[in-house]
Formats: C-alpha cells, sequence, structure tokens
C-alpha cells in the first residue's frame, strides 16, 4: 500500500490525476478549485507528468479544449468551480453526445448571486441534465479514491461518458487530512490504459458531433441516455473492484444508523459525515434515527435508494441547493418522485441547508431530527437555519 | 478527540501551524483535520484557523465552536476578539506575550492560561516577527498532543534545510520557556 499522509485534499486530487497518468489536462483556475490546477501545472513543468497542460482563457475553452483532446483519444482531465462550471456549461453537453471519457473534479460552489465563493450544490445542479455521470464525495479519502475510479468508469468501452466527481468547495478542497496514498503501479494494476474506440486522426478521417437532423436527433438521444443508465452495473462493478483492490468499500448508496429506522436522512456529499455523527448521537439517545447517504447523483440509483428507504416511516432529504418555484430541492424531487403511487410511500420532508457556505452543524441535524419527529416541518418544506429578521 | 482553534493575523501563519500539527499527528498514526476560516485571504485582519485531532476517524465538516485550547499568535487581538468564546470548561487560553499568564487568567477570566514570550523567541532564533511555529512549543506544552520530536520532521519538510532547523529550535524554545497559571 501507499503511504498515509496527511495532506490539504486538493493536493491528494492532483496527485490522484497524476497516477492515471493523463495526458491532457486543461483548465483555467478557480476559487476553491485553484490548488488543483496549479499543483497540476507543477507536475507538468517539472516533469513529474508527462502531459500537455493546456492553460486555456476559459473554462467556455477549458472544455472545449478537453472535448477536442479527448476525441483524439488523449486522456484527459479538467476541474472548475461555480461559475466556471456555468461557463462550460454549452460544452457540458458536447461531451457525453460525442461519448467522450473526460473526468473533472467539480470543487462545488454556490453560484453568484450574491457573490459568493463559498460551498453550496448550486453549481452542479445547474448542469444536472447534461448528461455526465455525476459522483459526490464525503470526505477527502473519497475524492482521493473516486478521481481514479471515475477514469476507469468513463473509459470503459461500454460507457465512454464524462464523469464529474463533486467536492465541497473548502469544505473539502481546503481541509488537510489523512489520505492513503497508492503507488503508480498499484493504480496501473486498477486502471488499464484507455483504449479509445473512435478518434480523431488525420490518416484515416472520421465526422464527430455532426448535426442531428430531427429525424435521428431523438434515436441519438435515446442511445446516449441508454448509456447512461447501462454506466451505473459499470459503476458497480468498478467501486466492487476498488474494495477488493485497495480495502476501500464504496456504494452507490450507503446506510448507516439503525436498520428500519423509522426517521431516515438522505444526504449527499460531506453533510454525510456530520450527519453520522449526529445519527450515532440520537442513536445512543435511543432514537430511531437512520441515515442514506447518496454517492451516485447520475445515474440517479433508484432501485438501491427505494430499498435504502423501504421501512422508513419519514425520510428527511437534505438538499444543498435551492430550486427556486421548485416543489422542493432537487434530491427529494427525485426521492418524491421514486415514491409517486406507492401505498407505502413514506412521508417525505425537504430541508434545504448549507447554502453559500452556511456551517451545518452536528446540532442543527438533531434539530431536524427532532422536528421531523415531531411532524413540525410546515409544508414538508424548509430552507434551514434562516435568521428571522430575515 | 481535542479541538484547538488558532488566532492570528491574515499573513501570521497560522493556518500553517494548523497544518503542522495535523501533519504531526497525523504522522503519528492519529486522525487529523487542520483547516482554515474559509474565504479570501485578508492580511492584518483577524483571522482563525482551526485544528481536530483523534484517535478515532473524524466524522464532522463543522467548524469548531467550543475548543478545548485556543492559540493566539498576536496578543493585540485579545481586546479586538472574545478569543475564549465558546471555550470548554477548563480549557485553556494559550498566547504570545511576554506578560505573565497568571495576569492574562486573571484580566480575561480565563480557567487556564499558558503564555512565552514568542516575539523575543522568533527575533532571536528567525531574526523576524513571524510566531507561528515558535507558538506550536507553548500549544504542545500546554496540551501534550503529540511529542515535541514528532514537529521535526514535519517543520523540515515544509522549510527546508535552511529554515527548517531555526523553525524547530525557535519552537523547542517557546515549549521550554511556555508558563502555564
Amino acid at each position: 500500500m501507499g503511504k498515509r499522509v496527511g495532506i490539504e485534499v486538493s493536493l491528494a486530487v492532483a496527485e490522484a490525476v497524476k497516477l492515471c497518468d493523463v495526458d491532457v489536462v486543461s483548465a483555467y483556475p478557480i476559487t476553491p478549485q485553484t490548488h488543483i490546477v496549479e499543483e497540476l501545472s507543477h507536475y507538468v513543468a517539472n516533469g513529474d507528468l508527462d502531459a500537455a497542460f493546456i492553460p486555456v482563457e476559459s473554462e467556455h475553452s477549458a472544455m472545449s479544449a478537453a472535448v477536442g483532446s479527448s476525441a483524439t483519444g488523449a486522456r484527459t482531465y479538467t476541474a472548475t468551480s461555480a461559475q466556471g462550471l456555468a461557463l462550460m456549461h454549452e460544452i457540458m453537453f458536447i461531451a457525453p453526445s460525442m461519448r467522450l471519457p473526460i473526468v473533472m473534479t467539480i470543487a462545488n460552489r454556490s453560484l453568484s448571486g450574491p457573490i459568493s465563493i463559498w460551498n453550496d450544490h448550486s453549481d452542479i445542479m445547474a448542469e444536472r441534465d447534461t448528461g455526465w455521470i455525476q459522483i459526490f464525495c464525503e470526505n477527502g479519502q473519497e475524492s482521493f479514491d473516486l478521481t481514479i475510479c471515475a477514469f476507469r468508469i468513463a473509459e470503459d468501452k461500454r460507457v465512454l461518458l464524462p464523469v464529474g466527481v463533486n467536492m465541497d468547495g473548502f469544505i473539502l478542497t481546503h481541509m488537510i487530512e489523512p489520505i492513503e496514498f497508492m503507488d503508480k503501479a498499484e493504480v496501473k494494476a486498477f486502471l488499464p490504459d484507455y483504449k479509445p474506440q473512435l478518434t480523431l486522426n488525420p490518416k484515416k478521417p472520421v465526422s464527430m458531433g455532426p448535426v442531428g437532423v430531427p429525424e435521428v436527433y431523438m434515436e441519438a438521444k435515446k442511445q446516449y441516455e441508454q448509456a447512461l443508465w447501462d454506466s451505473k452495473d459499470v459503476v458497480k462493478e468498478v467501486l466492487a473492484a476498488w474494495g477488493k483492490h485497495t480495502g476501500r468499500k464504496y456504494a452507490m448508496v450507503e446506510c448507516n444508523g439503525k436498520k428500519k429506522a423509522k426517521t431516515v436522512f438522505v444526504t449527499m456529499g460531506s453533510l454525510g459525515e456530520t450527519a453520522m455523527t449526529a445519527v450515532d448521537n440520537l442513536i445512543a439517545a435511543k432514537q430511531d434515527v437512520g441515515q442514506v447517504r447518496l454517492r451516485l447523483w447520475r445515474p440517479f440509483p433508484k432501485e438501491e435508494m427505494k430499498k435504502a428507504l423501504k421501512d422508513a416511516a419519514k425520510v428527511v432529504v437534505i438538499d444543498r441547493a435551492l430550486s427556486p418555484g421548485g416543489v422542493c430541492g432537487p434530491v427529494a424531487t427525485e426521492i418524491k418522485s421514486l415514491f409517486y403511487g406507492d401505498k407505502n410511500a413514506p412521508k417525505i420532508y425537504n430541508i434545504v441547508a448549507g447554502l453559500g457556505g452556511r456551517d451545518v452543524s452536528v446540532k442543527d441535524f438533531e434539530e431536524m431530527y427532532a422536528l421531523a419527529k415531531g411532524g413540525k416541518i410546515k409544508d414538508d418544506y424548509v430552507i434551514w437555519g434562516v435568521k428571522s429578521n430575515a | 478527540m481535542i479541538e484547538i482553534r488558532l488566532h492570528g493575523r491574515g499573513g501570521q501563519g497560522g493556518v500553517t501551524s494548523a497544518e503542522l500539527l495535523a501533519r504531526a499527528a497525523i504522522g503519528q498514526g492519529r486522525f487529523a483535520q487542520a483547516f482554515p476560516s474559509f474565504g479570501p485571504e485578508r492580511r492584518g485582519a483577524p483571522v482563525v484557523a482551526f485544528v481536530r485531532v483523534s484517535d478515532d476517524q473524524i466524522r464532522l465538516r463543522e467548524k469548531i465552536y467550543e475548543p478545548n485550547f485556543v492559540l493566539v499568535l498576536d496578543p493585540t487581538l485579545l481586546d479586538i476578539v472574545n478569543v475564549a468564546e465558546g471555550l470548554k470548561k477548563g480549557g485553556t487560553v494559550v498566547v504570545n506575550t511576554s506578560e505573565p499568564a497568571k495576569a492574562l487568567k486573571k484580566k480575561y477570566k480565563w480557567p487556564k492560561a499558558v503564555t512565552v514570550d514568542a516575539d523575543s523567541i522568533a527575533m532571536s532564533e528567525l531574526g523576524v516577527p513571524i510566531t507561528n511555529t515558535t507558538m506550536l512549543g507553548a500549544l504542545l506544552k500546554a496540551t501534550g498532543i503529540v511529542p515535541v520530536e514528532t514537529l521535526e520532521p514535519v517543520i523540515m519538510d515544509r522549510f527546508g534545510g535552511k529554515l527548517g532547523p531555526k523553525n524547530f529550535k525557535a519552537l523547542k524554545r517557546a515549549f521550554d520557556e511556555a508558563a502555564a497559571a
């Protein structure tokens, strides 16, 4: 095994990308993603990573260059946050429709305005429907591990889709914590060389990404949605392989707390850890509570999530993004539709918390639990912790 | 689990102190987190950084609200910021000052105080009044969180062959000279 070191998580992610021996990094710096690409540019400049680093002039160009280089068959990486991700939006749709296995870290940060550099999930939620596989990390180790897994998932010939690895900005990116590293041979044994199926090559010209006239557009769309759904099996396979390879086991949906608990939290991202501590405290206080942590956001693991929640009477879904004017937050919308028409559907509450860097504490989760248990969440929906005189 | 809050001014190296301590603890096979108060860096403004050290995996992503220890790099903060806010019962405030610990403890009504004149130590050992590594010595004296020697490889790694030994010497002096009340 590799060494266990105390390191800033951003630097650990850069190390993971280096270990994956990427060919191209195209990136534009933006807080809180900066340390990742800065470190990668050091690696390239020092000759520690044999890759082309393309210091583009904007994120629109970062994703465009990623699409171009991936189309030539290069293993391609980029990273961004918030406004940067928003600027990529137009090209975000192109990558999956061209079946390009780009891997991107999203250091999640709220979209302005008001202007905010702090964490929430509004950036990635605005990209929800772009067709990317979307993974959420809970801690630094996962950010390291799932970055490596992301390449294997993306490049599997049954998948060939881009993967976004989400890690909470600052909360994870700027945290110094212990990470178990791996050496190059260990990563190589897990991640085979990328064998592209089709590349841009002047000696063997092909057209990629041509126009989809009305007669074929829907067929193309259906194909790529099917590919996205089918990727779920590969995600499962790769996570299992990772568990075997490293001993660190991950699933698309994970449960903790009491089995068959009456009240169950659903969390995604780093909030999951704080919630775990709250759940432990509540169980110690003889409460009937559990937690489901969602790691794979797209494709949504429908069966796994439904199974995880089947015994719950009350489900408290935490969203770290607002869907203004919508029925509820994005994660809660999925959970509610999952149970539509189900006679045994649990009561589903939605709590929007931790927007724009607002801290969410163990105490917050304990208070949320008390409110949900007592059925005291008005309209089953609340934006948590808003100061009453605001 | 031990929780520590560090107070300094932007540019004084409080985040580095936090990082060095966490890395030393992790080097001992323990679990630790070090993190800044997130946001833009503001030179000269009061800033805080946080450290958690535990024997078990830390499953917390909240700020530290009730620290066991508080470290103050800059004594001019004492009358601007309530550095003891949320300090746990019986907790200790560790301050860089030439004043005796007893006087500060009484003045600010802290449960415990540890002081050391880190400015003087840093000036004589490093030639600059940057006390972030020096004050780690006083913090280690107050907390016993990790043995002093565990900081040596971390400091050498961070500061290199020229500045590393000087910083570690300053740290050890602060450890020896810090006084508690």
